[in-house]
């Protein structure tokens, strides 16, 4: 019946619905487009340069006639593999470490605490600079990487507090008098009533992740092998696409990140008030 | 209180000592040879003894001769003396001075868009919560703004508003015909060129302060304190008040968490302007391989970070009394 109940508010929900449709689309996008555009997103295509997007050109091509349509598709495929590996790294360690602080508690929460702390505190772009420029081949998995090594303390810290609260429970007593391993405690017992909260904190993540990757991106600290949003951005204005108003070049790779993360944020917010029902009929 | 101060001490020493030994490390560790890199791009002759010689004198002048651990000791020792070591993309010039003459600008341009955008935001924020009109309106335009890429709103602010209507200048930070004065043509050309970087770091950042004041406002409302007041016969602006106070304090330390964010963004605000910031100089020493430059650059950034985030510590410290009387040590 909760089941049920819950999927119900969901269907229902305005700001879900727009952003599952949001993503639907992009996604439907990122997997068929790269079947219809068949251009290899390097290749000198157009001898004539940079044109407007056309019947031949949807997205039109670049300074050095490349199409920006096979770019942008391939693109969104990085995009999206980016969120959902760097994202979800960044979660999991997150998990981790703030499940294992909130529950052990004592010196090794503070110590885990500390180092929440500090990985905060450190710009970690300046970090992530200065490893991306030490290795000088870079692929969409080695990005996904660094950005979920940085982007774990939110978690962390949430997810420490919230396994805090729960620790002193009585079902957590009871599942403790029982003898029961700490490990199962928190996985039976503790996650189960955060998980609604989780998959939001993950959808954050998602959306964080794919920011970072596009600063990343655009300063070329990105993958060195692949095309993906930022790294058309970077090349169209390194390229004087703004002088010469080669609009198509810059428009599509922005609009999509800002529409993908603000579709992200628009399904936390529709899910946050299908799970709390205090948010709900706003 | 003292417990308060004490372990924000020993997390913001912890933290400098390990970010000031990765930042030692850069030039140590990295791939390429910052010495041969000079040498080859000044080109000395093909005599061999003659490069020896030349890689010897570069290697004592930036102090790479000596032990590792050795180097690791003066690194310390220098540093406390504010000596950065020599720039190799811009010999024989010290790094501090570039530092310096970027610092300017970065402050120019970093501190009013933060706390203009923290403050307009957290003010937007607190109305649009629980009116339905302003709510309608103002929180999707901030999530869309929150959500777009700190580069893209650049970029198109730069297109639309110095290409296209051809209002703002949308490189430098000064009108390249000028030098550097005190006079009034010459204020009046930097903040032209500044006004186009401040609005885009300002956009973004004011979405995410409005969201975040929205939200904890009516989590405030929600509260108990509220419900009580209510019941008395509070007016509703009192009950909206005490809701706007509480929720100041996550806000306060939700600017100290974002600043790491913020830097990153102003570092892709100044690529996009060619605005002669700390992350303008930051891009040019990676293309140039200066590790000395970029070591510099980092270390200003983390001290400049670690400076803000004891300052909201202290105004965290007078704004909230429970962290005086040291009952929420842990939550800033």
């Amino acid at each position: 019946m909760k089941r049920y109940e819950l999927l119900y508010f969901a269907l229902r929900n305005r700001k879900l619905q727009i952003g599952l449709a949001i993503i639907g689309l992009f996604l439907a996008l990122a997997a068929v487009g790269p079947l219809m555009a068949t251009n290899d997103p390097f290749a000198y295509i157009n001898p004539l340069g940079p044109q407007a997007p056309s019947e031949k050109f949807w997205f039109g091509t670049t300074f050095f006639g490349q199409d920006v349509f096979a770019q942008f598709v391939r693109g969104l495929r990085a995009t999206f593999l980016v969120g959902l590996l760097g994202g979800g790294l960044g979660t999991l360690i997150g998990l981790l470490v703030g499940f294992t602080a909130g529950y052990r508690g004592g010196v090794v929460d503070e110590l885990l605490n500390m180092l929440t702390n500090i990985v905060l505190v450190i710009p970690t772009l300046a970090v992530l600079l200065i490893i991306a420029a030490y290795l000088q081949v870079r692929s969409v998995f080695t990005e996904c990487l660094f950005i979920g090594l940085t982007a774990w303390p939110w978690v962390a810290r949430a997810v420490r507090a919230q396994t805090f609260s729960l620790r002193t429970r009585e079902f957590v007593d009871l599942a403790r008098l029982t003898g029961m391993r700490p490990a199962k405690i928190i996985f039976t017992e503790i996650a189960p009533n955060m998980l609604s909260y989780l998959l939001l904190v993950f959808i954050l993540q998602f959306g964080g992740a794919i920011l970072i990757a596009a600063t990343l991106d655009f300063i070329g600290l990105g993958p060195t092998n692949a095309v993906s949003l930022g790294l058309m951005m970077q090349y169209a204005v390194l390229w004087g696409a703004l002088q010469f108003g080669m609009w198509w070049w810059f428009v599509p790779p922005g609009l999509a990140i800002t529409a993908i993360v603000g579709a992200l944020y628009s399904m936390n917010v529709g899910l946050d008030e299908v799970f709390n029902p205090k948010l709900r009929e706003m | 209180m003292r417990r308060y101060f004490g372990r924000k001490l020993i997390i913001y020493s912890l933290t400098f000592f390990l970010a000031v030994t990765i930042d030692w490390m850069i030039p140590r560790f990295m791939p390429g040879d910052p010495v041969a890199n000079l040498l080859a791009r000044t080109s000395v002759s093909a005599d061999a003894t003659a490069v020896a010689e030349m890689y010897a004198y570069y290697e004592r002048v930036f102090g790479l001769d000596v032990p590792v651990w050795q180097q690791y000791l003066t690194f310390w020792g220098a540093l406390l003396r504010g000596d950065l070591g020599i720039s190799a993309y811009l010999f024989p010039t010290p790094v501090a001075d570039v530092l310096m003459r970027a610092v300017p600008y970065d402050l120019f341009l970093l501190v009013p868009s933060i706390l203009l955008s923290w403050y307009a935001g957290n003010w937007f924020g607190a109305f649009a919560a629980r009116s339905k009109r302003l709510d309608n309106t103002i929180s999707p335009l901030a999530y869309i703004l929150t959500a777009t890429p700190y580069m893209w709103l650049g970029i198109l602010l730069a297109w639309f508003l110095g290409i296209v209507l051809d209002v703002f200048p949308i490189a430098g930070a000064y009108s390249f015909e000028m030098r550097p004065h005190w006079s009034l043509a010459f204020v009046g050309t930097v903040i032209h060129h500044w006004f186009l970087p401040f609005a885009s770091l300002f956009l973004v950042g004011f979405g995410g302060w409005a969201i975040g004041m929205r939200n904890m406002i009516i989590y405030e409302l929600e509260a108990d304190y509220s419900h009580y007041l209510e019941a008395l016969g509070a007016p509703r602006s009192l009950i909206r008040r005490y809701a706007f106070r509480n929720g100041l304090l996550p806000q306060i330390t939700g600017l100290a968490l974002q600043l790491g964010v913020m830097v990153a963004g102003a570092l892709v605000t100044e690529v996009v302007f060619s605005y002669p910031g700390i992350g303008y100089l930051l891009l040019a020493a990676i293309q140039n391989q200066d590790y000395f430059l970029i070591q510099g650059c980092f270390l200003f950034i983390i001290i400049g970070v670690l400076l803000a985030n004891f300052t909201i510590d202290i105004v965290y410290l007078l704004v909230d009394p429970r962290t005086r009387r040291g009952m929420v040590g842990e939550s800033a």
